[in-house]
């Protein structure tokens, strides 16, 4: 159903070989204009539907820059442009934040993890097929969810944060990264500010045409990981319906600071259940000062879910959340 | 400027989706521009009605609105501010988690309504802001002399000179419009009242819905600020005092025609007021 191009349509390209020249670029066209990474979320983009197509594509592959993984004063500073093979097999990476290594090496097939980038995959748009076939939905600038009907196909999407629209963020690696209490670093005109990853992600209540904060012109250039986190007690799982190559029907990551079995503090993020990372304080408030058991898992699962709205296809996502939660908590899988 | 935006369905069928905001922009600045002008030719129009009243009672009130009429219109106000800022700043950039305000605010407006007309029908007040042939010429007279003619002048108007009773009219379309609408549109998203249902209409007439909306809302912004800048003027302030209040001077009562708005006869009792208030009507 969806408006396919056999060609993608036309537009400028530009090959910039530095971030202050891509910001530049990505400034004078605003809105007119796409920042190409790893590629695999554009080309749908471009090729695919009937969103407007980009006048300019700024091809952000020959920036050195934004590559690499770099030892920061307080933790690591991981390049936009570093791509998910490179973070997922990173030896300071695996050694203090496995967390997010875990995740980049979940994400889809290795050949796509060897072209996709980490900033790509955290910026990547929803999956929600109403939408991406060509629906003149909220988020396409429409004003109909589709998705959120008693007769939609509607088994992947939200029962948390829905307003208007009902579409997941599909990131594998963005509730890492919030788990671990990144910072995302943005270039716009000369300046940078930085964003901490659990503010990076909004949802449709702010803006239903945008998953990230970042705007027009804005260019994610790192995302910083603070050494507040560095070498704790991690646990991510991913559940899908294909285990060779598929989006998350839900992810959790959760990062813990455990002393002499009790925990201290901890940061549990699940996603693909709401439009954005979602950060679970409740269940993070009810582990402090407590061991983290069987018990301690099922009560923290239990609060997890509570005031989860299911749509008609969906029931299954909240004791699939319920169970995650637990098993983050426990810290084993069953 | 396009002044309505489209979208295509995936059977390439073209689906009406909203007004453009363009038409935003254009009543913004024109209100904008409409307040400048104002401000120039007001300057000229003050010293002629500044001769327009002059009689005894600075001291003496006179009621003008009662209680309820005020709390109505200052929940109004609020609720309609509300509304316009939830709606149009994340059309200007400014984006923040809007869309339950708004509606809470629009339940607030619509309870407001439904007290106004309630009120108004008890009290059988609706004459008082019907348009009468006088009150026409009045008008007709009044844009002459603004403009310069010395030909008849305009009378003393009832208890609401005709300018507040067309913006009343426009109130009730534009309020109206996003009222009913805005019902509607709360049973294509979550909330506590409806049954979420999007194909409760067909998408052509959620075009509809959503395009009556936002032209009664654009609408209003125009409104609005004229409103409020009318409501600021010095000449005027003695109206917005009566509005907080509830009284104006028996002083500024003279501004009025007595036969057409009648305190006495209507049973409201002077009282005396502790400030004597200027007196002039310029819109």
């Amino acid at each position: 159903m969806a408006v396919i191009h056999d060609n993608i349509p036309s537009f400028d390209l530009f090959q910039p070989a530095s971030i202050d020249d891509a910001v530049s670029l990505l400034g004078r066209h605003g809105a007119d204009a796409w920042a190409l990474a790893g590629g695999l979320d554009s080309m749908d983009w471009f090729k695919d539907r009937t969103k407007p197509h980009p006048k300019v594509v700024v091809d952000l592959g020959g920036i050195a820059e934004l590559r690499g993984i770099r030892s920061t004063a307080d933790g690591i500073e991981i390049g936009a442009m570093t791509t998910l093979t490179e973070v997922a097999n990173n030896e300071e990476i695996l050694a203090n934040y496995g967390l997010l290594a875990e995740a980049a090496s979940l994400v889809a097939t290795p050949q796509i993890r060897n072209q996709g980038t980490l900033g790509g995959n955290i910026c990547q748009d929803t999956r929600c097929w109403y939408y991406r076939g060509g629906w003149p939905c909220y988020r396409a600038g429409g004003n109909i969810c589709y998705a959120d009907t008693p007769t939609s196909m509607n088994r992947e999407h939200c029962i948390f944060g829905a307003s208007r629209c009902v579409a997941v963020n599909p990131s594998d690696t963005a509730p890492a990264v919030v788990a671990l209490d990144a910072q995302m670093v943005v270039r716009r005109g000369g300046s940078d500010r930085v964003i901490d990853a659990e503010d990076f992600f909004i949802g449709p209540a702010e803006d239903i045409t945008r998953m990230t904060a970042l705007r027009p012109g804005d260019l994610l250039t790192a995302i910083r990981l603070p050494s507040t986190w560095a070498g704790q007690t991690f646990y991510f799982e991913k559940v899908r319906d294909r285990q060779a190559w598929d989006f998350p029907l839900a992810n959790i990551a959760s990062a813990m600071r455990i002393e002499n079995g009790v925990v201290q503090d901890a940061r549990i993020v699940i996603n693909a259940v709401a439009p954005y990372p979602m950060r679970l304080k409740n269940s993070e408030a009810e582990l402090i000062g407590h061991s983290p058991d069987e018990e301690l898992g099922a009560t923290a699962g239990e609060t997890a879910v509570s005031g989860a709205k299911p749509l008609a296809m969906n029931g299954f996502k909240v004791s699939l959340m319920r169970n995650l939660v637990k098993r983050a908590v426990r810290g084993t899988e069953s | 400027m396009e002044f309505l935006q489209k979208a295509t369905s995936p059977w390439g069928q073209e689906i009406l989706v909203r007004v453009s905001w363009d038409l935003f922009w254009a009543v913004l600045i024109g209100s904008v521009v409409f307040l400048l002008v104002h401000q120039v030719l007001r300057r000229r129009w003050i010293g002629k009605e500044a001769e327009v009243v002059e009689g005894p009672g600075g001291a003496e009130k006179v009621t003008r609105h009662s209680l309820a009429s005020r709390m109505f219109h200052w929940v109004m106000a609020a609720s309609m501010l509300v509304l316009l800022f939830t709606g149009f700043l994340p059309i200007v950039g400014i984006k923040f988690s809007w869309v339950v305000i708004h509606w809470w605010a629009g339940l607030a407006l619509i309870a407001s309504i439904v007290f106004h007309i309630i009120h108004a029908t008890v009290r059988w007040t609706f004459k008082e802001v019907w348009v009468s042939l006088r009150d026409v010429k009045d008008w007709w007279r009044g844009m002459m002399e603004a403009l310069g003619s010395s030909g008849e002048k305009a009378r003393k108007p009832g208890k609401y000179p005709v300018d507040n009773k067309l913006y009343h009219y426009a109130i009730i379309v534009t309020s109206l419009g996003v009222a009913v609408t805005g019902v509607l549109m709360m049973m294509a998203i979550d909330t506590p009242f409806f049954a979420r249902d999007p194909y409760f209409l067909s998408e052509g007439t959620w075009g509809l819905v959503f395009v009556i909306h936002g032209l009664a809302a654009i609408g209003l912004v125009g409104l609005v600020i004229a409103h409020i800048y009318f409501a600021i003027l010095p000449e005027k302030l003695w109206m917005t005092k009566a509005m907080i209040f509830g009284w104006i001077t028996r002083k500024n009562y003279t501004y009025y025609d007595s036969e057409r708005w009648s305190v006495e006869d209507s049973g409201e009792s002077p009282g005396e007021a502790p400030v004597d208030a200027p007196v002039s009507e310029t819109s």
